[in-house]
């Protein structure tokens, strides 16, 4: 039992790095997100490419070596600035998942029809106007599942800063098998996911229920 | 012939192209104060494009479009070609599309009031008198969907009204910043004929009370009996004009003659 009590208390410790890696990720990524979306969108051909080649590069590795990227890469190429390891986490876990973010948001933006925009042209809106007041609420509805979808996998995703030793949940319980010769802390980890996610999802749901009112 | 200065519209040999394709050459037409003009022709005659010029939506390539005797657009001169300047040059016209498009997320009173809303935020003493304005603002939207008969569904989103309910909608939405002509591009093209009955009864009460209006439509014997002036247009030019007696009734080239018996 007190064994039982330990690791619990062992992986809440990582489950808090966990969090905290998904909170900053997100709180960062969503705005970060919509200016890439525009670059991609540009009418100006070498931004248009820039952004669209950053988002293939970003999408195109996996997110692990991007990680360690950003943590041994300015030291092997001597300049002098290094990442904290949580930094480096955080700065490769946000471009990373602003690159998502924002194919996620083109998608959204270029199926809201012209004519939405016309309207608001021939009412005398400004572009800004139009945007965040006609084409945004209906972006957001759009994009909500899959963002739902991108969310949840940002919550597993999160283990992988073990690569560089941060200490999250997966890290705390695996460090069971070394010191105490336990395997289950491993497995008892993944109900800590599994709820985290129930939450999420329950969230999302909640949200897409009050947007149930625009119908797009 | 009347002068110029009392037409509320001047347009002088208006172009546009798309790319090579020439969809508009030499438009020319005035509108008077009241007066109800249709504008019929098969598709791809350049009817949408004209309608979709005046209001600044597409960019002529030449010509000259005045209203009440200001030069709104001059291919000539750069000064007005400004994206800027176009904002507030679009007010002088509101226009009523095919396919409504009305904004899905707010109710019809909602889509009536926004534009004003923003708007008012410009005018210098909206901080002092901001509840008055809106309530000033809540009023007109009232009144607006009063005179399209729609004051039981102001609270209605777009999707909880019938087509013809919404195509309403967008005329009091139009009517809204009190344009001085108010455009219809084919308004019940999308509409099965009871709900269009609804939505041209609301265009002919506009007709009745003087409203300047110009009318893209498909809907001949309606365009009949409604209008001042009909124009008829093929090739991206206004291959006919006349009273809808003259275009109807006598119709002089063998185009227009073959297009309304189609018709």
């Amino acid at each position: 039992m007190t064994t039982f009590i330990t690791v619990t208390l062992k992986l809440l410790q990582g489950f808090g790095t966990t969090i905290l890696i998904f909170l900053v990720t997100l709180l960062c990524a969503v705005p970060l997100g919509l200016p890439i979306a525009f670059c991609s969108m540009s009418r100006f051909k070498p931004l248009r490419w820039l952004s669209r080649g950053f988002v293939w590069i970003i999408r195109g590795t996996p997110l692990m070596l991007q990680v360690i990227i950003v943590f041994y890469g300015p030291d092997l190429l001597g300049w002098n600035l290094s990442f904290p390891r949580f930094g480096a986490v955080a700065v490769a876990f946000i471009i990373n998942y602003a690159a998502y973010f924002s194919e996620i948001y083109r998608g959204g933006i270029e199926s809201v029809p012209r004519g939405q925009y016309e309207a608001g042209q021939v009412l005398g809106l400004k572009k800004g106007q139009i945007f965040f007041r006609i084409t945004l609420p209906q972006v957001i509805k759009r994009i909500l599942a899959p963002m739902s979808n991108e969310v949840i996998t940002l919550v597993k995703d999160t283990s992988l800063a073990r690569v560089i030793a941060v200490r999250e949940l997966i890290m705390e319980a695996s460090a069971f098998i070394k010191t105490q010769a336990l395997l289950w802390p491993l497995f008892y980890s993944g109900a800590f996911y599994l709820l985290f996610c129930g939450l999420l999802t329950l969230a999302f749901g909640a949200l897409e229920k009050k947007l149930d009112y625009i119908k797009v | 012939m009347n002068g110029i200065m009392d037409n509320i519209l001047e347009v002088q040999s208006l172009e546009k192209r798309f790319g090579t394709a020439e969809v508009l050459s030499g438009i020319g037409f005035s509108l008077r104060p009241g007066e109800v003009v249709s504008i019929i022709g098969s598709s791809g005659s350049g009817k949408t494009t004209l309608l979709r010029c005046l209001n600044f939506l597409e960019q002529p390539d030449g010509g000259r479009i005045l209203v009440n005797g200001e030069t709104l657009f001059d291919a000539d001169d750069p000064a007005t070609r400004q994206e800027k300047s176009l904002r507030h040059k679009r007010l002088h016209f509101g226009l009523v599309f095919q396919s409504f498009n009305l904004f899905p997320q707010y109710t019809a009173r909602q889509n009536v009031t926004l534009a004003m809303k923003l708007l008012a935020k410009e005018q210098p003493d909206y901080r002092k008198n901001r509840a008055e304005i809106l309530r000033g603002i809540e009023e007109r939207a009232d009144a607006l969907l009063a005179e399209v008969g729609l004051s039981d569904r102001a609270d209605h989103y777009p999707y909880q009204l019938s087509g013809g309910q919404q195509q309403r909608v967008a005329i009091a939405r139009a009517l809204a910043l009190g344009p001085e002509i108010l455009c219809f591009d084919e308004p019940t093209s999308a509409l099965d004929p009871e709900l269009s009955a609804e939505v041209l009864g609301t265009i002919r009460r506009l007709a009745d009370i003087g409203r300047t209006m110009i009318l893209v439509t498909h809907e001949m014997s309606f365009a009949r009996q409604v209008s001042s002036r009909v124009l008829f247009m093929a090739d991206g030019r206004i291959a006919e004009q006349g009273t809808p007696e003259e275009i109807f009734g006598a119709p002089k080239s063998e185009r227009l003659r073959s297009f309304l018996q189609n018709s």
